[in-house]
């Protein structure tokens, strides 16, 4: 009986009975079977037990129905992996049913990253050359699918044998055995760039169609092939117009396409081998025009063999006249109710639209109907499209259709088409009017998926248009009113309210209908920003900077300010407590300033976000140098205590005292900013000190990138006939400047010009205060211990300006 | 180059899949399960092609299967589309009136016409008998067994 093995020992050992083993239907009825995931894994479980120790005892009557059951339950996704040496054992078998199986394993289960899989190639070998064509088929099945690199160089020769088989069915096997060999060796093109040519000649189909899939790839990878095959662009074309003209031949049609995938493989090789390449281009001219003309349109298969005859014009150097008949397929396919037809209509529009704008602009109401879709992948073409297609002449309408959209489109679309809408109003916004507008929209109906650069375009945007100031307060204060959640938007209307809140007030404004708006009505709005839970914490500050400039620009007192502000101090966010602490000893120590500082900013440059801060800083600091004469004062008297520190000289760095509160004191980090620095002229080295052949250099270093540090290098040098030893340099400088001992490069310096001594010295001079140096050496020389103090002179001015 | 190939019922059960390019056993069901349900989440006025990370998705739908095929941006997707209906036509001549549960049971048999019938390289189109005669010596050993007979409906899916 099949399945069973029954064991019969001495008497003394019980009769064991194995039961049956399952049949591979019988094992699919008991998954089937299995009402829940945990039912189906046990079962399973169960099964691979069995067949492992099936595998194990090696029985090979049922191992191909093992491996078979295992197969099925790799495919169902359980680990399968134990198969892979029952493959190999199942190859090298003779039976049929047991090859049959173990190369379908071989393909599902082997691959490269095993090393088992190269076991399998002697096997390979025998079976290619046997002759028998089932196995053979089997055989190069396998090494199409899985072979790897080793494994196709060493079978190249046997596959190319079976190229030149008479019968049909291998050679349509090998052929595509080659494909693949050269996908994984490259080199092994020569091996099978000849019989191809021979190939083509071939009037079976399975065969042509691996054949010009085979010369595809040696095209693709080597252009001395795609050289070589241009020869049989002439051939090909003939090829292509037998399919294309010949009548209805009932085994190769397709809903009254003659062998549509045929002609969109040899449309798609005309395509590689006529890119660049003027001569064949213009031999497959007219084929290609004729392939347009007289394909069947009605179903599907035609449809497919026109895309690809589009493909191929707009990729190689066709006429002019076969361009626009390209474009305006692709327009009837747009008309087309087969949504399959316009999505792949609206691709490759999308592909052209670099290249033949205009032609493809005909086309535009077409494209913005197709925004309507319901269909989520239609949607995004077209919009990716519309996008494209906006130029200066149909911006506006262009921009109320996508408007339009923005509203009604599904979220994962938002974020695109606002930033395109952005973009492209950018690009083409015929009056800053209009811009204003546009971008006020975007943010009124999708605030919340625009970028991040928005808010500062749009600042920019305002800030430069001083005719519209009046006009974009009042629309921001509307739009804030309604509704404050927008984050870009409220921070662009807080924004604007700040600096240009008198206009708010002043009421008349001719583009807009007049609107009363009351000073409390404004400090009320911005409150409420600054308490919601909506907003952002940036939100809040760019809030409370409004408020602090509105106290400059309205006219009533200022209570209700000041107590906001005061009630931030002590706010958990920590910028928002440092602005209201800052703003809050605006109001009370430098009351007097708070016009100056609270002024309408200026324009800044549009080069970038860096740039504008500097800019603003800058003269905002310029603004405040006038009200800041006292603090250099107080250095200059502390100067002069310099010299005592030098008792106490070490190598360590010496920390200046803290600066008096000045004037602007919480605002002196103004100050300490760098200016745009002048080009670095190299400063002179100095010769500071010369006794019997010992002599001391300086040489400065400012580093562009720093303008408040600056290096000094000191050298000393010994000409003389005795060694100095123990050489020891200190230094010392005004309290406002910090100084840096780095370790010198060595103690000694060898007599009549032996190596140097070099040290360098960190000075960080942020207030650009007088440098002035005091040096310390002591040295042995001649047997005598030296010592000299003495302060630099003539140190060069561009060392500390 | 098509990139893999999947039989996936409306429950999400995998009925068949053949993969060319390497992806690990636990990524695979991860993939059969979202591929199924971006194909189920369409409606039959959507179109056939979907975009899904970095592979084309083209779906047919029979009865209560799917038939996705997943290509890389080379391909022609209508090509592919109607290659899908051609494979589907030659199964039907093979089983005559074939169903799912003929691809649930005879998978082996699957893989065979599939090899026979296309490669992930070309599409070949020989007439549905000429792939049949071709299958016979090899399917000789899987023949439907007669005297098994599904509870399940065998309602055509073609």
């Amino acid at each position: 009986m099949p399945g069973q093995r029954v064991f019969l020992h001495s008497r003394t050992l019980p009769v064991r009975m194995v039961a049956p083993s399952l049949k591979l239907q019988d094992l699919i009825e008991e998954i089937r079977g299995a009402k829940t995931q945990a039912q189906e894994r046990e079962v399973i479980q169960k099964e691979c037990a069995h067949i492992r120790a099936s595998f194990r005892d090696g029985d090979p009557v049922h191992r191909h129905r093992q491996l078979a059951k295992l197969l099925y339950v790799h495919m169902l996704g359980y680990p399968a992996h134990f198969g892979q040496m029952e493959c190999l054992k199942l190859i090298a078998s003779s039976r049929f049913t047991d090859k049959r199986v173990g190369y379908l394993g071989a393909m599902l289960l082997l691959d490269e990253r095993h090393d088992a899989h190269l076991l399998i190639t002697n096997s390979i070998k025998n079976d290619l050359s046997q002759g028998i064509q089932p196995v053979q088929g089997l055989a190069l099945c396998t090494l199409s699918t899985m072979g790897s690199a080793e494994m196709c160089r060493d079978l190249a020769p046997e596959v190319e044998k079976l190229l030149l088989q008479p019968s049909p069915y291998l050679r349509k096997k090998a052929i595509l055995t080659a494909v693949h060999m050269i996908r994984k060796v490259p080199e092994l093109s020569s091996v099978f760039l000849p019989p191809c040519v021979h190939l083509l000649h071939e009037r079976h189909h399975g065969i042509l169609l691996g054949t010009i899939t085979l010369i595809t790839e040696l095209c693709e990878r080597s252009p001395a092939a795609l050289k070589h095959f241009r020869k049989v662009v002439p051939q090909l074309v003939q090829i292509l117009r037998t399919l294309v003209t010949t009548g209805y031949s009932t085994e190769h049609s397709i809903s009254g396409v003659s062998d549509p995938f045929l002609q969109v493989q040899i449309l798609r090789l005309l395509r590689i081998l006529g890119r660049n390449h003027e001569e064949s281009s213009e031999t497959m001219n007219d084929l290609l025009a004729q392939v347009a003309t007289n394909t069947d349109t009605s179903r599907n298969a035609g449809n497919a063999v026109l895309f690809e005859t589009v493909l191929t014009i707009m990729d190689i150097h066709s006429a002019a006249g076969l361009r626009v008949l390209a474009v305006n397929i692709l327009g009837r396919f747009l008309l087309n109710s087969d949504r399959n037809i316009r999505y792949v209509a609206l691709t490759s529009l999308l592909r052209l639209v670099q290249s033949d704008h205009s032609a493809v602009q005909r086309h535009r109401p077409t494209v913005v109907d197709c925004l309507q879709e319901t269909d989520a992948s239609l949607s995004r073409r077209a919009l990716e499209l519309s996008l494209a297609l906006v130029n200066s002449s149909n911006v506006r309408a262009m921009m109320q259709e996508l408007q339009a959209f923005l509203e009604s489109c599904p979220p994962d679309l938002r974020a695109d088409c606002a930033s395109g809408i952005l973009l492209a109003a950018e690009r083409f916004a015929p009056t800053k009017r209009w811009h204003i507008d546009t971008i006020l929209h975007v943010l009124t109906t999708a605030g919340t998926h625009v970028r991040d650069d928005a808010v500062a375009n749009l600042t920019q945007l305002i800030g430069g248009a001083q005719e519209l100031h009046a006009y974009s307060v009042r629309r921001l204060y509307n739009a804030l009113a309604e509704d404050i959640s927008q984050q870009p938007l409220v921070q662009v209307a807080a924004w604007c309210i700040g600096e240009y809140g008198d206009l708010l007030l002043e009421g008349n404004c001719e583009e807009i209908e007049p609107l009363q708006v009351d000073e409390e009505e404004v400090l009320a709005l911005l409150e409420k920003v600054l308490q919601s839970h909506m907003s952002l914490p940036a939100t809040r500050g760019y809030a409370l900077t409004a408020l602090m400039k509105l106290s400059t620009r309205l006219q009533g007192d200022n209570n209700r300010i000041r107590q906001v502000v005061s009630i931030y101090r002590s706010c958990l966010d920590v910028e928002l407590q440092q602005r209201a602490v800052e703003y809050d000893t605006l109001f009370q120590k430098y009351d007097h300033m708070r016009a100056a500082i609270l002024e309408k900013m200026p324009l800044v440059e549009r080069d970038g976000p860096q740039a504008d801060e500097e800019a603003k800083q800058s003269k905002e600091a310029a603004q405040l140098s006038e009200a800041a004469p006292a603090p250099t004062e107080s250095q200059a008297s502390q100067l002069l205590d310099l010299l005592d520190l030098l008792d106490r000289a070490s190598g360590d760095a010496q920390h200046p005292p803290p600066l008096d509160p000045s004037p602007g004191g919480a605002l002196v980090y103004l100050l300490d900013l760098p200016c745009a620095p002048p080009p670095p002229a190299p400063i002179p080295d100095l010769k500071v000190f010369e006794r019997e052949g010992v002599q001391l250099n300086l040489s400065f270093i400012r580093p562009p990138e720093n303008p408040a540090l600056l290096l000094i290098t000191i050298t000393a040098t010994n000409s003389s006939e005795g060694d100095v030893t123990n050489f020891i340099c200190q230094a010392a400088v005004p309290k406002s400047l910090q100084l840096q001992l780095q370790a010198p490069s060595g103690n000694t310096v060898p007599a009549r010009g032996g190596l140097p001594i070099t040290q360098l010295f960190r000075i960080l001079n942020p207030n650009k205060a007088p440098l002035r140096l005091k040096l310390r050496l002591t040295y042995n020389h001649f047997h005598q211990s030296v010592q000299e103090i003495f302060e630099v002179n003539n140190l060069p001015v561009e060392s500390w300006q | 180059m098509i990139k893999f190939f999947l039989m996936v019922n409306k429950q999400g059960q995998t009925r068949l899949s053949k993969y060319y390019e390497h992806v690990d056993i636990n990524k695979r069901t991860l993939l059969e399960t979202e591929v199924i349900k971006s194909c189920l989440s369409r409606s039959n006025e959507q179109c056939s092609f979907i975009e899904y990370k970095d592979f084309k998705l083209i779906y047919r739908q029979y009865a209560a299967l799917f038939i996705v095929v997943g290509v890389n941006d080379t391909e022609n997707e209508m090509a592919i589309y109607e290659f899908i209906h051609n494979f589907v036509e030659v199964l039907d001549e093979y089983f005559s009136r074939v169903s799912e549960l003929d691809v649930s049971f005879f998978n082996t048999v699957f893989h065979g016409t599939w090899q026979a019938h296309s490669s992930p390289y070309q599409e070949s189109i020989d007439e549905p008998p000429k792939i049949c005669s071709a299958l016979e010596p090899q399917q000789a050993c899987f023949s439907p067994d007669s005297s098994f007979k599904g509870a399940a409906s065998t309602t055509p899916i073609y």
